[in-house]
C-alpha cells in the first residue's frame, strides 16, 4: 500500500499563510508535515478536537449499547419481535450518513442531538444482532443444565446466558466502535466537532497538508486504539476462551 | 415536514440536467472504484481460499481495513495526490476492497471439503475443481462482498463532492448555490440509490446462488429470526459458528466480525 502514498506528487492548492502558531519554512512551504506547526496547535486544535470525538463516540456507543441489549433481551424472550427490529435496522444502516445528518438536520437542528441520533442509529443492527445471536448461540445442554440446577429464568440469563454470549457481545462492540469513529468524523460537516473538524476546516481555508495528516491520522488511530481496547476487554472477560485458544 | 419535501421535489424537476450529470458521475466514480476493487480482492481471495492459506492475511487485512475511517484516509491521501477523483477513488477502493476479499477467501475456504474431495475422486483436475465446483459454490458469497463493498462506496462517494471529485456531494457541499431544497434533494436520492444499489446486489446475488441452494438459505434466515432476504450481520456468524466452534474459535470470531457489513460514509 504504501506505493499509493508515494505515488502522485506535490500537494497543490492556494496556501493561505495564516495557520496560527509559528511560520516556519516548512508552513510557508506548506510542507507534507510540519512537526513544529502540529506540536504547537496540539493543545489548542487537535486536543479538543480529539477530546470531542471520544465524548460523541462514547455517547453514541452507550446509548446504542443500552437500546440494543434491552432489545435484545426482548426478542430473545419473543422471538416475533427479530424480524421487524433486524429489518428496521438495516434500513437505518443502508442510509448515507451525510444525507442521513442533513436530513435529521431539517427535522431537530444543528446540535449534538441531532448527529448522536444518526451515531446511535448507526449502532442498533450490529449491536442487537450480535447480542441475540450471542444469546442464541447458548447451547441447550447448557441451558438444561442450568434449569436441572434450580436456576430462575433470571439467574439463566444473568449468570449463563449472558456470560456465555459475551464475546458475540464484545466482537459486536469493537465493530460499533469503529463505525461510530468512522462516521464522527462526517458529523463535523453538520456540526464542528471531533476530528473531522480541522480535516473540513482545512478543505475550506487554504488545504494545509499538516492539518489533513495530523487530523487523519489520530482518527485511524482513535480506531485502532477503540477496537483494540474492547479486544483486550474481551480476553480479560472472557479468561476460558483464551484457555480453550491454548488448547487448540 | 411537508415543505421540505416539496422543496426537494421542486428542486429535483427544476433541476433535471445537474442532477442527472451528478448522479452520473456519482456512479461512474463509485463504479470503478468498486471495479478495482474486484479485480484486486476477487482473484486475491479466490486463490488464498483455494490453497487454504494465510488465512491470518485474508482476516486481518479486513480487520484493519474495516477500521479505517473513510474522511480519514481521504485527508491523510489529499496532500499526496492533490483535490481531485484520483484521492477519492483511492479511498473508495481502500474501502471497498476488504469486504470483497474477505468474502472471497471465505467463500472459497468454507466449500464442503468432502464435496472437494468428491470432484476430485472423479478425476477433476485442480483448475476445474476450482472453477466446477469450489467458485459456483462460492458466488453467492462472494457477491454479498461486493454488496458490501458497493453500498458503502455509493454511500461514500459523497465525500467527493467535498474533496473535489464531483457526485452528488458536490450539490450537499453548495449551499449557497443550491440551497437547503439541493441538500435535502441531494440526500433523498443518496438514500433512494443506496437501497436501490442493496436490492439490485441482492437479486444479483440470488441469481448466481445455484438453485440448490436458494430455498436452504431462505428457510436459514427465517429460522434464526431475521427478515428474509435482507441481509443480516449476523448472517456470517451463525453459518461458521456450527462449523468452527470449538476448533479455531478464536480466529472464526475474526473472520466473521471482518465479514461483517458496516454502513458506507
Amino acid at each position: 500500500m504504501t506505493g499509493l502514498f508515494l505515488a502522485g506528487g506535490g500537494g497543490g492548492g492556494p496556501v493561505i499563510p495564516n495557520f496560527g502558531g509559528g511560520t516556519s519554512k516548512c508552513v510557508i512551504d506548506n510542507g507534507r508535515f510540519c512537526w513544529d506547526w502540529f506540536t504547537q496547535n496540539w493543545s489548542g486544535t487537535f486536543e479538543p478536537a480529539l477530546i470531542q470525538h471520544i465524548e460523541l463516540t462514547v455517547i453514541a456507543v452507550g446509548i446504542g449499547f443500552a437500546i440494543s441489549f434491552l432489545l435484545a433481551i426482548a426478542a430473545h424472550r419473543a422471538r416475533w419481535l427479530a424480524p421487524p427490529v433486524t429489518f428496521l435496522g438495516s434500513l437505518l444502516y443502508t442510509i448515507p450518513s451525510l444525507a442521513f445528518f442533513e436530513i435529521m438536520v431539517s427535522i431537530t437542528g444543528i446540535n449534538w442531538f441531532t448527529v448522536e441520533i444518526a451515531l446511535v442509529s448507526y449502532t442498533l443492527l450490529i449491536l442487537f444482532t450480535n447480542t441475540l445471536a450471542g444469546l442464541s448461540g447458548v447451547s441447550s445442554e447448557v441451558l438444561d443444565a442450568a434449569h436441572g440446577m434450580g436456576m430462575k429464568p433470571a439467574q439463566v440469563l444473568w449468570k449463563v446466558e449472558l456470560p456465555l454470549a459475551l464475546p458475540t457481545i464484545i466482537a459486536g462492540l469493537r465493530v460499533a466502535v469503529v463505525t461510530v469513529v468512522s462516521l464522527a468524523t462526517v458529523a463535523a460537516y453538520i456540526v464542528p466537532a471531533g476530528l473531522g473538524k480541522p480535516i473540513f476546516d482545512a478543505i475550506g481555508s487554504g488545504l494545509f497538508n499538516t492539518k489533513f495528516i495530523a487530523a487523519g491520522v489520530l482518527c485511524v488511530a482513535l480506531a485502532l486504539v477503540g477496537d483494540g481496547l474492547f479486544a483486550g476487554l474481551q480476553r480479560v472477560l472472557t479468561p476460558w476462551a483464551a484457555a480453550r485458544r491454548g488448547a487448540a | 415536514m411537508n415543505d421540505f419535501t416539496d422543496g426537494a421535489w421542486n428542486f429535483i424537476t427544476t433541476h433535471v440536467n445537474l442532477v442527472l450529470s451528478d448522479l452520473g458521475t456519482h456512479l461512474v466514480l463509485s463504479a470503478e472504484s468498486v471495479a478495482i476493487a474486484i479485480v484486486l480482492g476477487v482473484p486475491l481471495g479466490v486463490w488464498l481460499g483455494h490453497i487454504h492459506r494465510f488465512s491470518f492475511l485474508a482476516i486481518n487485512i479486513s480487520n484493519l481495513g474495516r477500521a479505517l475511517p473513510s474522511l480519514a484516509i481521504l485527508a491523510i491521501l489529499l496532500p499526496y495526490t492533490g483535490v481531485g477523483q484520483l484521492d477519492v477513488v483511492i479511498a473508495l477502493v481502500i474501502l471497498a476492497f476488504p469486504p470483497i476479499l474477505t468474502n472471497s477467501y471465505v467463500a472459497v475456504e468454507q466449500v464442503d471439503a468432502d464435496t472437494v474431495d468428491a470432484a476430485r475422486g472423479n478425476g477433476l483436475t485442480p483448475l476445474q475443481v476450482l472453477t466446477k465446483v469450489e467458485l459456483p459454490l462460492a458466488l453467492p458469497l462472494i457477491f454479498a462482498g461486493i454488496r458490501t463493498s458497493a453500498v458503502f462506496v455509493v454511500a461514500t462517494a459523497t465525500l467527493a463532492g467535498i474533496f473535489g471529485g464531483g457526485g452528488l456531494g458536490d450539490i450537499i457541499n453548495n449551499r449557497e448555490s443550491y440551497g437547503l431544497n439541493g441538500i435535502i434533494a441531494a440526500s433523498y436520492i443518496l438514500i433512494v440509490l443506496a437501497f436501490l444499489v442493496q436490492i439490485a446486489f441482492l437479486g444479483l446475488e440470488w441469481l448466481v446462488t445455484p438453485p440448490g441452494l436458494r430455498v436452504s438459505r431462505v428457510k436459514r434466515s427465517r429460522r434464526r429470526g431475521g427478515a428474509p432476504g435482507w441481509p443480516s450481520p449476523a448472517d456470517l456468524p451463525d453459518e461458521h459458528a456450527d462449523r468452527d466452534r470449538g476448533e479455531e474459535g478464536a480466529a472464526s470470531e475474526d473472520a466473521l466480525a471482518a465479514t461483517r457489513p458496516r454502513p458506507g460514509l
